[in-house]
């Protein structure tokens, strides 16, 4: 359906006035519901004709009630398909944070407050074989993916709920444009980068080492140490997993500032951080954030990780 | 939006192939053998598919078997247009459709064409139990429709089963609405095809052994709603097809039935009635001996059969006015005398040899009709339903040799020796007799009433019914085919006399019978018109209008029965919640008029802060009953629990 952009414009404007101000918990109203025929269901009516044509000729009195049987079951499924998405709750737990250019996804919750059991709930933009069914008294789950070009919050924008339970003649939906939120991280910047010590911008001289000759000792795995580091011998013992630890590779703190990369966009400071937010969780160190209003402490692990991507991703927002 | 790609379960297809397999075994006894046999094989070849994982055909394949079978249907019908061919076209390429099912849409088009296989049938047979079972097929379609629906489809079964039943029950009163007041068109809007399936009745034509076949049979032919008081039984001749050219065997129709039509005039009673006639596909109508004019949407042959424009394949009703003593066509032109009295030039010598006698005896016409009579009545002739076999000229066996024989040949004899001997003759065949219903204004026609008699030319007089059986068995006509042939004769059940509990069984199955033909496949522009101008609604347009006010009521209150739905769950859940606002009430806060729970639960808290986080707890809880729909199993339950142990201060005030 190609409508003239103005038109398709003022269609959007009303439908924006019809849904009104929605929050976390949509509850899918009568006045919210639109139903149409589908394909199938123009499909059937053309079958209808077809029959009552054949009636006509044949003056076939069943032929009538057959036809006339038919128009009202389609009738009824009409409201069936209605009933089955009229009154339903609507909301999310929101989405594990993404990194921009990639897809967020919305964990969408629907329910029946009054514990009748759903069929077939399925949501606009995905394949109609992805759909929900809400046992008795119970929920079910969509996952609603959504784009996430750039960094910050990121709302799930406008979607439909639909269904065409049951038999598929008719397809009612609902407009929904709720204001949930998930985080989306900046993008960060790809290919060889220069390392934070290049900018000289550590705090009492503490370096990534890149020495390797001087084992140290051992201490516990974590996820991104190098391959090569590995205690493969003690592993082989049956012993939980290690890395081999060198002199120079001390966990050093480093500090990821702002200000280092002065001279530099700020859209491609915040990828530059962010990658080495990505590289120095990864290397194990201890490692701090410093912005130009915000400052956070050498840390380490998914919650400081998180609590650094955040605010790169929040900045000037 | 996008199809699902994935292929039915196989669970759901086999309930599909069921059900197409039961709205097409019907047809199935028309179709060819071959054809159905091959169908069959397609229907199980695609069971080993889906269950098996036996090879699916390739679209070569799959060419190649749709051009065969095309092919096929072709030759064995001569077309491939026209009712018969069109269903066995339509059941082939369904067949072929089962092997490429791989979207939706292909099992959307199998489901749709199950609902036309259900539709055909309907031209081919009316009766109830028929509907029945046929409803019983429309109800397992819808079922598979709901099914398709799902993409995990047959996993629910039973549930569908149920929701397509509901479907099928609301649909009901629309669809009652619908057929009285949707306006109707008389058909047809392209022309009827020749239909072959052999219906019983009386023939186009008259052999001598022609209707003691047809006399074994039960079926009603048609029924009679008398306005008048009923004709005494031996007056109850049934006037349909006349015969008038003999070509040596059998008696046919004249071929110049157009004509100018002889007025009859009345010279007694007259009766009128209304016949609701059972599909013969025939062009031929009946009425009582003799019309007074042309039944409605009918008109009379220039012999006065009663005909319609199209043959009757639909049940037919029509009123009509009959003469039961009558004077027609007094004056016989020379021409027409001479179409009433040709014979062909060779056979039946000695027949003609006797009506030359008669001839030469008499001294006027009406004494060689009277000797005919009398020949049949005197020399040892019997009526029986199983009169023996003969060959060639069969007016001279009869008459000399069997001297046995069935109205047929009484029928057809004696109009041979009428004409022989020089008195215009015809044949006319109908029915005699009828069991007059209880209420008495009934007459039920069976087609073991079928019955020939003769008309015979006498000037003055017109035509006189001449009825050569009644000379052999005068209880043909007062006491029905039971009463005038020898004991042990074939005589159907319902033409005996006698009484017992089947044929009342079977009379009151065929009163229903007689009000399904009469409400409802009889109800076509004219009864419509009839019946809704007793309400006022017989102009078109205010039938219109009928039909929309009639809809806008009985589709609301489908659509409130439909979307006014039980609420279990929200009803315990406000119960609980009334008895909360009932302790609040009494501790001196009450639920103000159209207050909601929130803010009517934070009130209660900020009057007792010291029960602040059960007061929430309370309210939370109920929020996600009745209005969030998140909550879990123990929701209610803790709801209850928490309402219970609330101790509130009484009040103060």
């Amino acid at each position: 359906m190609r409508l003239p952009r103005s038109l398709r414009a003022a269609f959007h404007r009303w439908i924006a006035r019809r849904m009104g101000r929605q929050g976390r918990v949509i509850r899918l109203d009568y006045p919210r519901i639109y139903i149409l025929p589908t394909r199938a269901g123009a499909a059937f009516a053309g079958m209808l004709v077809a029959m009552w044509l054949g009636s006509v000729n044949y003056s076939s009195s069943l032929g009538y009630l057959l036809t006339f049987l038919l128009a009202g079951v389609a009738f009824a499924a009409m409201h069936h398909i209605f009933r089955n998405l009229a009154g339903l709750t609507v909301t999310s737990t929101g989405t594990e944070p993404v990194f921009a250019g990639g897809v967020a996804r919305f964990r969408v919750r629907v329910g029946d407050p009054a514990g009748r059991a759903r069929w077939a709930i399925g949501l606009g933009c995905e394949r109609a074989d992805k759909v929900t069914d809400i046992p008795p008294d119970g929920s079910g789950w969509l996952t609603l993916e959504v784009p996430a070009p750039s960094r910050g919050w990121l709302g799930p924008g406008r979607f439909a709920l639909l269904t065409r339970f049951p038999t598929g003649l008719f397809q009612a939906w609902s407009w929904l444009d709720p204001d949930w939120t998930g985080l989306v991280y900046p993008r960060p910047e790809g290919g060889a980068v220069p390392g934070p010590e290049a900018f000289a911008a550590t705090e009492r001289g503490g370096q990534f080492g890149e020495g390797d000759e001087d084992f140290r000792g051992l201490r516990r795995y974590q996820a991104g140490d190098p391959p090569r580091h590995l205690a493969w011998r003690l592993l082989a013992r049956g012993q939980e997993l290690h890395t081999k630890q060198f002199a120079g590779q001390a966990p050093s703190k480093v500090w990821l500032d702002w200000q280092a990369l002065a001279g530099m966009e700020n859209e491609a400071r915040i990828a530059r951080l962010t990658r080495w937010v990505l590289d120095a969780e990864r290397a194990g160190h201890s490692y701090g954030l410093r912005l130009l209003e915000a400052e956070i402490h050498p840390g380490q692990g998914p919650e400081h990780r998180h609590r650094c991507l955040q605010a790169l991703a929040l900045m000037n927002q | 939006m996008s199809a699902i790609r994935d292929s039915l379960p196989p669970r759901t297809l086999s309930a599909l192939l069921l059900v197409l397999a039961v709205v097409a075994a019907p047809h199935a006894m028309r179709l060819p053998l071959w054809l159905t046999a091959v169908v069959v094989a397609l229907g199980l070849w695609r069971l080993g598919i889906a269950w098996r994982g036996w090879p699916a055909p390739t679209r070569w394949g799959r060419v190649v078997l749709t051009l065969l079978l095309g092919a096929g249907v072709a030759t064995a019908y001569g077309t491939v247009v026209g009712l018969d061919a069109g269903v066995a076209l339509v059941t082939a390429m369904g067949g072929l459709k089962l092997l490429e099912m791989r979207r939706r849409r292909d099992t959307l088009v199998l489901i749709y064409l199950g609902y036309f296989l259900v539709i055909t049938q309907f031209l081919y047979d009316q009766t109830m139990p028929m509907v029945a079972y046929l409803l019983f097929g429309v109800w397992g379609l819808t079922t598979v429709l709901i099914a398709v629906t799902r993409a995990t489809g047959g996993d629910r079964p039973l549930a569908h089963g149920r929701l397509g039943a509901a479907l099928v029950a609301q649909g009901l009163p629309l669809m009652v609405i619908l057929f009285v007041l949707f306006p109707r068109v008389s058909g047809p809007l392209w022309g009827l095809p020749e239909r072959s399936t052999a219906v019983t009745g009386l023939g186009d034509d008259l052999s001598p052994g022609g209707i003691s076949q047809l006399s074994r049979s039960d079926a009603v032919a048609f029924r009679v709603e008398l306005d008048d008081p009923p004709p005494a039984p031996d007056r109850r001749y049934w006037r349909g097809p006349v015969f008038t050219r003999y070509d040596g065997e059998t008696w046919q129709a004249g071929r110049d039935r157009r004509g100018p039509v002889p007025e009859p005039r009345s010279r007694g009673r007259s009766v009128s009635y209304t016949v609701m006639l059972e599909p013969h596909a025939q062009r031929w109508l009946f009425t009582l001996d003799l019309p007074a004019a042309a039944p409605e949407d009918g008109r009379l042959g220039r012999d006065l059969t009663p005909l319609a424009e199209d043959p009757v394949h639909q049940v037919r009703r029509y009123a009509v006015r009959s003469y039961l003593e009558f004077r027609v066509q007094t004056e016989l032109p020379p021409k027409r005398r001479q179409h009433y009295l040709a014979l062909p030039d060779q056979g039946h010598p000695r027949a003609r040899e006797l009506a030359e006698g008669w001839r030469q005896q008499a001294e006027a016409p009406a004494d060689v009709v009277e000797r005919g009579l009398a020949h049949f009545r005197g020399d040892g002739f019997r009526y029986t339903l199983t009169p023996p076999a003969v060959a060639d000229n069969w007016v001279d066996a009869f008459l000399f040799d069997t001297r046995a024989g069935f109205c047929g040949h009484y029928a057809g004899s004696y109009a041979f020796l009428m004409r022989a001997a020089g008195v215009p003759t015809r044949v006319v065949t109908g029915y005699l007799g009828g069991s007059l219903g209880d209420d008495g204004d009934t007459i039920t026609v069976r087609q073991s009433d079928a019955h020939a008699w003769t008309e015979v030319w006498l000037a003055d007089q017109g035509w006189v019914r001449i009825d050569p059986t009644s000379a052999v068995s005068p209880e043909r006509a007062e006491e029905g085919l039971a009463g005038s042939v020898a004991a042990g004769e074939p005589v159907p059940a319902m033409a005996r006399p006698e009484q017992s509990w089947h044929k009342t069984a079977r009379r009151q199955l065929e009163e229903m019978d007689a009000a399904w033909n009469r409400w409802v496949l009889a109800y076509g522009p004219e009864l419509q018109q009839r019946f809704l101008s007793r309400f006022g609604l017989g102009e078109w347009p205010r039938m219109v209008m009928g039909l929309g006010v009639a809809l806008v009521v009985v589709g609301g209150l489908t659509a409130g029965v439909i979307l006014v739905r039980r609420r279990p769950r929200r009803d315990a859940a406000s119960a609980a919640f009334a008895r909360f606002e009932r302790k609040a009430r009494w501790a001196g806060v009450p639920r103000r008029p159209g207050e909601g729970p929130r803010d009517f639960g934070e009130r209660a808290a900020a009057a007792f802060p010291e029960r602040a986080q059960a007061l929430a707890a309370i309210t939370e809880s109920y929020l996600r009953l009745r209005y969030y729909g998140l909550a879990d199993d123990g929701e209610l339950r803790r709801l209850r629990r928490r309402i219970a142990r609330l101790r509130l201060p009484r009040s103060r005030g």
